[in-house]
C-alpha cells in the first residue's frame, strides 16, 4: 500500500502525558531527529514539580511540546498542530490548547470508567461527540505495545512502559524523522539492560510499521530542512548552553572555574553539567546552602577563580547579602539566576521574569549590579561570555538573568569557532602602584583604573601585595577602613559610575525596523525575544509595520536606548512579570511605555501578542 | 619565643600521625619575626580586651611556620574578634557575618598553597554561622578555624551568646536567658571534626601550642579560645584563672599522660561504666591506675566528646589541650585529586578539549 505524502512548511507536536510516561524523554527524541534531519526547531518542556504526581490525575501530566520547520522559527509555536495524549488526564489538561480541526492521537487504553472519573469526565469524551471539531486517532498504544512485546520476556508492566516509544515510532512514521539515531540512543541507554534496550527499540519499530500499514492513519507528513546559514548545528538547551558558556570564559581568560551551588529547580542542571568537565580544571561544590554556595564562588574569586554561583529567585534572595559584600569587595563573580515563578516556592517548574527587581535592586544599601540576559536557549551561551566579560574586567559580581523556558527549552545552535571567543584574559596585580608621604612605595587596593574604574586583583600568593579586604567601607585608594561622610559619599557614586561606565563598553541596542515607518516599537528582554519576534513577523505579513528592540544589557542599559525609544510614538514592553522593566524604563526616561504583562508560567502566545501590538498600532496611527 | 614549644603530648602527636601538614603552601628562605605579621592599622579593640592578647600570641607564634606570608590568607566575619584580618599583615578578608567558613571553604578548596585561617566568635560561629561550621568540619576542608568564645555579644553591645549559661541577664534577657547553650567542643565532635582543641587567651604559652598543633593539622581544625570581654562579660573565665580556683576547675590535657588535676594532682578522669562515658573521681578513692590515660588521636569522636561533656556551663571542669587529632583525608586534597584525575584521562589539549566539547556527539552541517 503506497500511502499519500505531503508537504507542511511547519508542524508543532505537543506529547503529554502522566509524569512518570517517558513524555520528556519521547519529546527529547524526536527533537534530536528533527534536529539531524536540518529542520529549525524550537521546544518547550513544561512538567509539574512533584517528580510522581499521583498517577492519572491532571495534576501529574508532563508535556513536551515542539515547533519545527523548513524555515526559521522563534517560537515553540502556540497552539499544537498534533495532540498525542497517554490518558484521559493528558487530553483533559491540553484539549483546550488544540486549534479546531487538530489532530488527537490518543491512547484509548486507559479510557476506563475510573480513569475517566478521576480527572472529571462523566462519559468518554472519545464517545459523546466532545472532540468532534478534531481530527482524533483512537489507538490503543498500550495493547499495542503489550502485543510487540509479547515473548520478549518482560512482565506486562514492564513492556508496558514502552508505550511511549511505540508513540514516538508512529510520530517519526507521520513526519518522516529518521530513527536511526534513536535507536543507537536506546542501546546506549540501556547498556546494561539488553532486554529493555531491545523491547524499547522493538516497540519503536512497531510504532513506525503501524503507521506504515494502518488504514487509520492515510497520510504521512514532509517538513523540508529549513535553509540556515552555512555551518555545523548542533541541538542545545539553554542550561547546557550556559554551562558551555561558563566553561569557554574559563578558557578564554585562562582562569580556574569555580562553582559554588545549592540544588534548585530549574538551575541544578548547570551544576550537573559543570560538574562533568573537572578536565577543563572547573571545580564544582555543591554547598550546604545558597549562602554557602555563593560564599565559596566569592572566595574562589578573591583566590583568582572565575567564581560562578548558580540558583533561581528564592536562592538570589539568600544571597543577596554576600552580593553585596562582593559588591564591596569589587571582585568578579557570575551570579545565574535562572527565574521561575514567585514568590516564595512560587511555580518552580515554570518560567517567569519577575526577578528583574530583584536583580537590580535586591540589596541593601546602593548596591549596582550589571545584569544581562539571553534572549534564546543558544543565546545562554553568549550571554554567560559577556557576564564573565562584565565581571573580569570591572571586577563585580554580574546578573546573569536566564528563566525555566530558555533552561529547559532548545534549538539548533550553529557552533562557534573557539577561536573566535572573546578573549577574557585579565592582568593580575603584581606590583606596588602607589607612592605614600615619605617616598616609599606601597600597594593600594582601591587604586582604580582610569577608564574602568576597576580596582587591581591582587591574589593572594603575590608578594608584597598582602592586603585586607571586606564589608565596611573603604577609603578611596588606600583601601583602608573609613567612616568619613565625604569618603562614603565618594565610594557610593564611584561604584555607581563604574557600573554605568560599562555602557561604553557595550554594543548601542539594534532595532528591528524594516519600513523605517512603524509607529510602535516593541521592546522586549529575556526570553520573550522568540515570540516577540515571531508576533512582529505575523503583524507585518498582515501589511502592518512595527519595530522591535531587544535588551542584552538592563543594567547598564545601551547608551542609545533613550533615543532608540524617542523614535516611536508608543513603546510596547511585554514581559512576563507585572512590569518591571516597563517601570524602569518609564523612571529612566519619561517614557509613557505600555506595558502588557502575563504570569502564566508559560511563554507568550505569538498570536496573543500579534493581536496586542495590532490593537496598539490602530490606536496609534488612528489618532 | 623559641621555636620549639614544650608541649609534647601535642607536637608529638601530630609528628607520629605523619601527617606533612602544609606541604602545598610554599616556605621561605628568609627568617621571618613578629614585627613581620603586624599590620600598619591601629588596632581598635577596648582596652583590656582579650583580643589583644591572641592578635599577639598568633603575631608571635606565624612566624615559626616559616610559611611565605603572601600565602597566608585569614577570612573573618562578623563581631569584635573578625576584625582581626586587618591587623596582621597576611592577605585578609573581614566578610559577611557567619559566612567565613563558606568562603573560607571557597578559596582553600581552590588555593591549596595557602594555609587559610578563619577568625571567629561564639555569635559569628554558632548562631548566624552555625551552618557553615559543621559542614567545613565534616567536610574537612584544609582550614584552621579559631574560635573567640566570650559567652556574650560584644559588637552588638552586650546580649546573650549561644554559649552563655542559662538565666544570663543582659539587655535582650532583662529576667534571665532560656536558652541551654551549646559547648562549642561538643557540638564540633559531633559534626566528627577531625582537630578539636580549647585553650585561653591568658595562657600564652598554652595558646601558642594549640595554635601550632592547629597549624600542623591537615584538615579543618577548630580551636576554642576562650576569651575575655571585659565591657560586657567581665570574668566569665575567672574561675579558670584565679590561682585559688584553676587547679581545680582545669584538667590539662596531654596526649599521652593521665588526665589528672587539682590541687595536688587530686583529681583525676576515669571511665563510668554506669553511662558509657568518663566522670571526674578522687585519685585517693579511685588509684592512679584507673585514671584515663589521654590519646586524642582515638578515631572514635565519642572518646573526645565524653571529655567534652566533663564541663558544665559554670565551667567546671574545663579541660584544655587538644580533645581530638585524628586523620582524614581533605576535602581540598580530594577535589584537587579528582581535577587531576579527569585532566590526567584525557590528552587534547584544552583548545582541542572545547572544540569537542562545543560539538558534542550529534551535529550536522549545513554548506
Amino acid at each position: 500500500m503506497s500511502k499519500q505524502v505531503r508537504q507542511l512548511d511547519r508542524v508543532v507536536i505537543r506529547f503529554a502525558g502522566d509524569s512518570g510516561d517517558g513524555m520528556q524523554l519521547t519529546g527529547d527524541r524526536f527533537t534530536s531527529e528533527t534536529a539531524a534531519f536540518g529542520n529549525d526547531l524550537s521546544t518547550l518542556p513544561n512538567f509539574p514539580a512533584e517528580i510522581r504526581a499521583p498517577q492519572g490525575t491532571m495534576a501529574g501530566v508532563s508535556s513536551f511540546q515542539l515547533h519545527f520547520a523548513d524555515h526559521d522559527i522563534m517560537t515553540p509555536g502556540d497552539r499544537p498542530d498534533v495532540l498525542v495524549a497517554m490518558n484521559p488526564a493528558a487530553l483533559k489538561a491540553n484539549v483546550a490548547d488544540m486549534p479546531r480541526g487538530g489532530t488527537i492521537i490518543v491512547d484509548s487504553h486507559d479510557f476506563t470508567k475510573r480513569a475517566l472519573a478521576k480527572v472529571g469526565y462523566e462519559a468518554s469524551p472519545l464517545e459523546d461527540g466532545s472532540l468532534d471539531a478534531y481530527q482524533v486517532h483512537e489507538v490503543d498504544l498500550t495493547g499495542l505495545t503489550l502485543g510487540a512485546l509479547e515473548g520478549s520476556g518482560l512482565s506486562r508492566k514492564d513492556a508496558g512502559r514502552a508505550k511511549n516509544m511505540f508513540a514516538l515510532g508512529l510520530l517519526s512514521w507521520m513526519y518522516s524523522r529518521p530513527t536511526e539515531g534513536t535507536e543507537r540512543f536506546l542501546r546506549k541507554k540501556f547498556a546494561t539492560k539488553p532486554t529493555i534496550a531491545e523491547a524499547n527499540v522493538a516497540a519503536f519499530r512497531a510504532g513506525w510499521n503501524f503507521g506504515e500499514t494502518t488504514e487509520s492513519f492515510s497520510i504521512s507528513y514532509e517538513v523540508k530542512p529549513a535553509a540556515m546559514t552555512a555551518g555545523t548545528y548542533r541541538n542545545i538547551s539553554g542550561n547546557l548552553a550556559l554551562s558551555y558558556g561558563l566553561i569557554a570564559a574559563s578558557q578564554r581568560s585562562g582562569l580556574p572555574l569555580f562553582l559554588g551551588a545549592y540544588p534548585i529547580t530549574p538551575a541544578s542542571d548547570i551544576l550537573h553539567e559543570l560538574s562533568k568537565h573537572k578536565r577543563f580544571g572547573v571545580r564544582t561544590f555543591q554547598a550546604e546552602d545558597e549562602i554557602a554556595g555563593i560564599g565559596a564562588a566569592l572566595g574562589a574569586s578573591f583566590g583568582g577563580a572565575l567564581g560562578v554561583t548558580t540558583t533561581s529567585g528564592p536562592g538570589i534572595a539568600l544571597k543577596s547579602e554576600t552580593i553585596g559584600l562582593a559588591v564591596s569587595l569589587e571582585l568578579p563573580l557570575v551570579v545565574v539566576d535562572v527565574q521561575r515563578g514567585g514568590p516564595s516556592t512560587g511555580l518552580p517548574t515554570k518560567t517567569e521574569q519577575s526577578d528583574l527587581m530583584q536583580a537590580m535592586y535586591g540589596r541593601n544599601g546602593e548596591a549596582p549590579v550589571p545584569v544581562v540576559a539571553p534572549r534564546s536557549p543558544a543565546d545562554c551561551f553568549w550571554a554567560a561570555l559577556e557576564a564573565a566579560r562584565i565581571a573580569l574586567a570591572y571586577r563585580t559580581p554580574v546578573m546573569l538573568l536566564s528563566d525555566g523556558y530558555l533552561a529547559n527549552g532548545s534549538e539548533p545552535w550553529l557552533i562557534p569557532d573557539v577561536d573566535d571567543l572573546p578573549d577574557l584574559r585579565v592582568d593580575f596585580a603584581t606590583e606596588l602602584n602607589h607612592t605614600d608621604a615619605k617616598g616609599e612605595a606601597e600597594y593600594w587596593p582601591y587604586l582604580r583604573d582610569p577608564e574602568t574604574l576597576a580596582r587591581p586583583w591582587a591574589v593572594p600568593g603575590t608578594p608584597g601585595l598582602e592586603h585586607r579586604i571586606g564589608g565596611i567601607e573603604k577609603a578611596d585608594g588606600s583601601g583602608n577602613i573609613s567612616y568619613d561622610p565625604a569618603n562614603h559619599d565618594l565610594m557610593v557614586r564611584t561604584r555607581q559610575a563604574k557600573i554605568d561606565g560599562i555602557a561604553r563598553s557595550i554594543p548601542p541596542i539594534e532595532v528591528d525596523d524594516p519600513s523605517g515607518e512603524a509607529s510602535v516599537l516593541v521592546l522586549g528582554w529575556g526570553s520573550t525575544h522568540g515570540p516577540i519576534g515571531a508576533a512582529c513577523r505575523r503583524v507585518r505579513a498582515a501589511g502592518q509595520q512595527v519595530a522591535q528592540a531587544h535588551l542584552r544589557h538592563l543594567n547598564p542599559f545601551p547608551a542609545n536606548l533613550g533615543e532608540v525609544l524617542g523614535k516611536y510614538e508608543k513603546v510596547l514592553i511585554p514581559e512576563m512579570n507585572l512590569g518591571q522593566l516597563s517601570m524602569m524604563v518609564r523612571a529612566r526616561y519619561l517614557v509613557d511605555a505600555i506595558a502588557y504583562n502575563q504570569v502564566r508560567g508559560l511563554p507568550f502566545r505569538a498570536e496573543e501578542l500579534a493581536d496586542v501590538i495590532t490593537n496598539l498600532i490602530s490606536d496609534t496611527d488612528g489618532e | 619565643m623559641t621555636d620549639t614549644v614544650e608541649t609534647p603530648g601535642i607536637t608529638g602527636g601530630v609528628a607520629d600521625l605523619g601527617i606533612p601538614a602544609l606541604r602545598h603552601v610554599p616556605k621561605t628562605d628568609e627568617p621571618q619575626k613578629t614585627a613581620d605579621f603586624k599590620s600598619d592599622q591601629e588596632v581598635r579593640w577596648c582596652p583590656g580586651c582579650g583580643d589583644y592578647a591572641i592578635l599577639a600570641a598568633v603575631q608571635g607564634f606565624l612566624p615559626q611556620l616559616g610559611l611565605k606570608r603572601e600565602n597566608i590568607v585569614f577570612v573573618s566575619g562578623i563581631g569584635c574578634s573578625s576584625r582581626f584580618p586587618y591587623y596582621l599583615n597576611t592577605y585578609g578578608m573581614h566578610s559577611i557575618h557567619g559566612r567565613a567558613p563558606a568562603i573560607a571553604t571557597g578559596l582553600s578548596a581552590s588555593r591549596p598553597d595557602l594555609s587559610v585561617w578563619v577568625v571567629t566568635g561564639d555569635g559569628d560561629a554558632l548562631s548566624i554561622g552555625g551552618n557553615h561550621l559543621i559542614h567545613a568540619l565534616r567536610r574537612n576542608v584544609n582550614l584552621k578555624i579559631l574560635l573567640f568564645n566570650n559567652r556574650i555579644y560584644g559588637l552588638t553591645k552586650g546580649q546573650y551568646s549561644p554559649t552563655s549559661e542559662v538565666g544570663k541577664i543582659t539587655k535582650s534577657t532583662p529576667m534571665g536567658s532560656l536558652d541551654y547553650p551549646f559547648n562549642p567542643v561538643s557540638l564540633a565532635l559531633g559534626a566528627e571534626a577531625t582537630f578539636v582543641a580549647r585553650t585561653i587567651d591568658s595562657d600564652r604559652k598554652h595558646l601558642t601550642s594549640v595554635l601550632r598543633a592547629a597549624a600542623e593539622h591537615e584538615g579543618t581544625a577548630l580551636v576554642e579560645i576562650y576569651q575575655n570581654c571585659n565591657i560586657f562579660n567581665d570574668g566569665a573565665f575567672d574561675v579558670l584563672k584565679d590561682p585559688s580556683t584553676r587547679d581545680d576547675w582545669l584538667l590539662r590535657m596531654e596526649h599521652g599522660q593521665p588526665l589528672r588535676f587539682g590541687s595536688e594532682g587530686s583529681r583525676g578522669v576515669v571511665r563510668d561504666p554506669s553511662t558509657g562515658g568518663l566522670r571526674v573521681a578522687d585519685v585517693a578513692e579511685v588509684g592512679t591506675d584507673a585514671l584515663v590515660v589521654h590519646d586524642a588521636h582515638t578515631d572514635d569522636p565519642s572518646y573526645a566528646f565524653a571529655l567534652s561533656r566533663l564541663s558544665g556551663q559554670d565551667l567546671a571542669y574545663t579541660p584544655i589541650g587538644v580533645f581530638r587529632s585524628v586523620e582524614r583525608p581533605t576535602y581540598d586534597e580530594l577535589m584537587t585529586n579528582q581535577v587531576e584525575t579527569a585532566q590526567g584521562a584525557s590528552d587534547a589539549d584544552s583548545a582541542t578539549g572545547l572544540t569537542a566539547l562545543l560539538r558534542g556527539n550529534d551535529t550536522w552541517t549545513v554548506v
